[in-house]
């Protein structure tokens, strides 16, 4: 019997040690460097000491760090939750609901984004919201002269960047959770002379809860992460008006070489990340039992 | 009536599970390569004698508008290959700006097995890489080197760490300076040679040029953290260092805080920005703005003066970046003023580049045998020509096509006299950019001087600590 388990588990061995190996380790050194002052030059960088909480203590007397924590979330609620995600799911909505050559060409335009490396849609966004970018372009051929978008709004050209780039994986999650919602219900629903918004609100929803959940935690997760755009776009500028902690974690680690400080910032970010992680679940595992 | 409910094939993927792999995949993905480099970071140990290898990898910054250096290696590549044979020159240039490059070159000798043998080193970098371990002390090697003395004292020093030991042989030198295009300076009726004594003339002249002609710019300084240590070196140093205040008390070995030098730098910044005499805030932001600079505002006509180092006519001259065949007779250079034009009367600032071991090459004999011969006489005189360099090594400074490689080698090369250099400690860097910082809060207007500058100071505090800060 124990045998049969053991054998039964065995597929799983390679990945499992793949993950420890390359997620795993790479995590625990980020935490241990972060009780360090490793640095990429200086003495430092031959020989780096523990200096205990040091780093976490000076995060937090340091007005960087809250500035960036703030913009994080900031950033993560309005391009992802908001947008990406409410506006996912209106897309998949009316999808369903048109006809099929504007879906496939609404589908193709919204995917469009998202199948570009990341590299180049942030260079796309930033040609578009440059001061002589499209966007600026076009406003000034309908006579009103745009302002320098990564300049004086460098947050709100991040949040639509990001909500163009990220809409086209809620839309798919969603396509698939709504043809799995079973027709006879929303029909039984219109018997009893349910609306539009009522069939949404009372039917729909609740029945791919599960999906939006599932959705949301993974949005949240790549969102928290972004780099390359916001650096391309703006990086963190101007002053640290858009600096996220990625960005933050990354000019402290390779801009000023103190890998402590950089990694500490890492460690509150992967600490962020799991604390959304266990929400979502939890909430997942609500609606199932 | 109910609409039939169209199927509409979307893009045939198996949802569920894509997102499910792609998410933490990239999550993963960033977690591990900034773990990765931790786990270089810890893990120095030097490699295992290996079989002795007969390769040297040369490291070293190339890009659009910097290739005099690629150039020089290429040429040493053939030179030293053919007279050591069964040897390969691995040349590895990195496309990057100043700071990357920097990033690179420290995360690449974190381990032996990466680091290369000879590479191209800052100057001010120098000590705090010495403390790091990575460079390799030539004071031996150098004894042997005949060459070594026609190196100038000034310039042996900057390859000189804090135990005394020489560390880098320095490639050459540079000296900032104001730029100014004659033409609209003339059309403000101001006369050339144009010799600023003190800040408030150069206000004067940049106002005038204003009102002359409204949409030029009359006089740039960098500032802000897009253009890095260009704002500092070719910039708010000028004003600091001609103030009778500075950044660091060399003697004391002690940063400078509270300094009314400081917040009289802001404020002249302030006032340029203010006044519409340098260019836009948004502009000055722009990582790229010199290039603006030196390939359209300077040859169209468009900017009065700018301050920027000695090797501005390697942009222009032929094979340059953004070739100009008018500068030698459109551009003047003159000495940044003091603010009062007290002495000595003028201010420029220094720094250069250098070539060093690296301390874990497994061929050191012959990776200095290398340098030696990137650095001989032929090749110095073709990098200092070609990047317009201010010559370290005595002999190419007297060759005639040296003197003659653009009318302004003498001008920039007397600036030695009143230049000062960074201090090089491992402190620095952060320390530039709270200087850039506090240029930035000014220029757009999100502080004024006296708050960037207490700012600053409160800054400098929490980076060195109470001990090492100098009221002054």
């Amino acid at each position: 019997m124990r045998i049969r388990r053991f054998l039964r588990l065995l597929p799983v061995v390679p990945s499992v040690l793949l993950l420890l190996v390359f997620l795993m380790a790479p995590v625990a050194w980020s935490f241990y460097a972060s009780f360090t002052d490793a640095a990429l030059s200086g003495k430092a960088a031959r020989d780096p000491q523990w200096v205990g909480a040091d780093n976490y203590v000076r995060m937090f007397s340091d007005d960087s760090f809250p500035l960036a924590a703030w913009l994080t979330v900031v950033f993560v609620a309005a391009s992802a939750v908001l947008g990406q995600n409410v506006l996912g799911l209106l897309i998949a909505l009316l999808m369903t609901r048109s006809r099929r050559a504007v879906a496939s060409w609404v589908g193709t335009a919204v995917v469009a984004a998202w199948v570009l490396p990341e590299i180049v849609a942030a260079f796309a966004a930033y040609a578009y919201f440059n001061r002589d970018g499209t966007l600026n372009q076009v406003l000034g051929a309908f006579g009103s002269a745009g302002p320098d978008w990564l300049y004086s709004f460098p947050l709100v050209a991040i949040v639509l960047a990001n909500t163009w780039r990220g809409t086209a994986f809620s839309m798919l999650v969603y396509r698939a959770a709504l043809a799995d919602v079973p027709r006879d219900v929303t029909e039984a629903a219109l018997m009893d002379g349910a609306r539009g918004w009522q069939r949404l609100a009372f039917i729909t929803l609740p029945l791919i809860r599960s999906s939006i959940a599932t959705n949301l935690m993974l949005i949240t997760l790549q969102t928290l992460a972004v780099f390359t755009l916001i650096w391309v776009m703006t990086a963190g500028g101007p002053a640290n008006a858009s600096t996220t902690l990625p960005v933050l974690a990354y000019q402290e680690a390779f801009k000023f070489g103190d890998i402590g400080y950089g990694t500490a910032v890492a460690s509150v970010l992967i600490l962020l990340g799991m604390v959304f992680g266990a929400v979502y679940v939890r909430l997942l595992r609500e609606q199932k039992s | 009536m109910r609409r039939p409910v169209i199927k509409v094939p979307v893009i045939k993927t198996p949802v569920m599970q894509m997102p499910l792999k792609y998410a933490p995949v990239k999550f993963a993905v960033t977690l591990v390569s900034v773990a990765a480099v931790l786990a270089a970071a810890t893990s120095c140990s030097p490699t295992p004698e290996a079989a002795e290898s007969k390769s040297l990898k040369i490291v070293y910054q190339k890009t659009d508008s910097f290739t005099a250096l690629d150039a020089v290696m290429q040429d040493a590549k053939k030179e030293f290959e053919a007279s050591n044979t069964g040897v390969t020159v691995d040349l590895q240039p990195i496309q990057a700006n100043d700071d990357d490059y920097g990033t690179k070159l420290a995360l690449a000798q974190r381990s032996g097995d990466t680091a290369p043998d000879v590479f191209y080193e800052d100057t001010f970098k120098v000590r705090s890489d010495v403390d790091a371990g990575y460079l390799l002390k030539l004071d031996g090697y150098l004894e042997k080197w005949d060459d070594w003395a026609a190196f100038s004292e000034a310039a042996k020093e900057a390859g000189r760490a804090d135990d005394g030991g020489i560390y880098a042989v320095p490639l050459g030198t540079d000296t900032r300076a104001i730029w100014y295009n004659k033409t609209v300076l003339q059309k403000a009726g101001i006369q050339v040679p144009w010799q600023p004594k003190s800040w408030d003339e150069i206000l004067t002249a940049a106002r005038a040029m204003k009102a002359a002609s409204p949409d030029v710019i009359p006089f740039n300084m960098y500032a802000g953290k897009g253009t890095g240590e260009g704002t500092v070196m070719q910039g708010f140093y000028e004003l600091l260092y001609g103030t009778d205040s500075s950044l660091y008390d060399v003697d004391a070995k002690k940063w400078v805080v509270g300094s009314q030098g400081f917040t009289d730098s802001l404020t002249f910044l302030k006032t340029l920005y203010d006044e519409k005499l340098a260019v836009s805030p948004a502009e000055a932001l722009d990582a790229n703005v010199w290039k603006k600079v030196f390939g359209e505002w300077f040859p169209q006509g468009k900017l009065g003066a700018t301050v920027e180092g000695s090797y501005t006519p390697s942009f222009w001259q032929k094979g340059g970046a953004y070739e100009w065949a008018g500068y030698e007779q459109d551009m003047g250079v003159a000495m940044f003023p003091t603010q009062k034009g007290q002495d000595p009367g003028g201010v420029s600032m220094s720094g250069g580049w250098t070539l060093a071991v690296g301390a874990k090459s497994r061929n050191p004999e012959l990776a200095f045998s290398f340098l030696t011969t990137a650095l001989n006489k032929k090749n110095a005189l073709a990098y200092d020509i070609n990047n317009s360099q201010i010559a370290v090594r005595t002999d190419v400074a007297s060759e005639p096509e040296y003197l003659a490689a653009n009318p302004f080698v003498k001008d920039v090369s007397d600036l030695v006299k009143v230049t000062h250099y960074r201090p090089a400690t491992a402190d620095y860097p952060r320390i530039s950019t709270a200087v850039q910082v506090a240029t930035e809060s000014v220029i757009t207007g999100k502080q004024s001087p006296e708050d960037a500058a207490a700012e600053y100071d409160a800054t400098v505090r929490k980076l060195v600590g109470e001990d090492k800060v100098l009221e002054k």
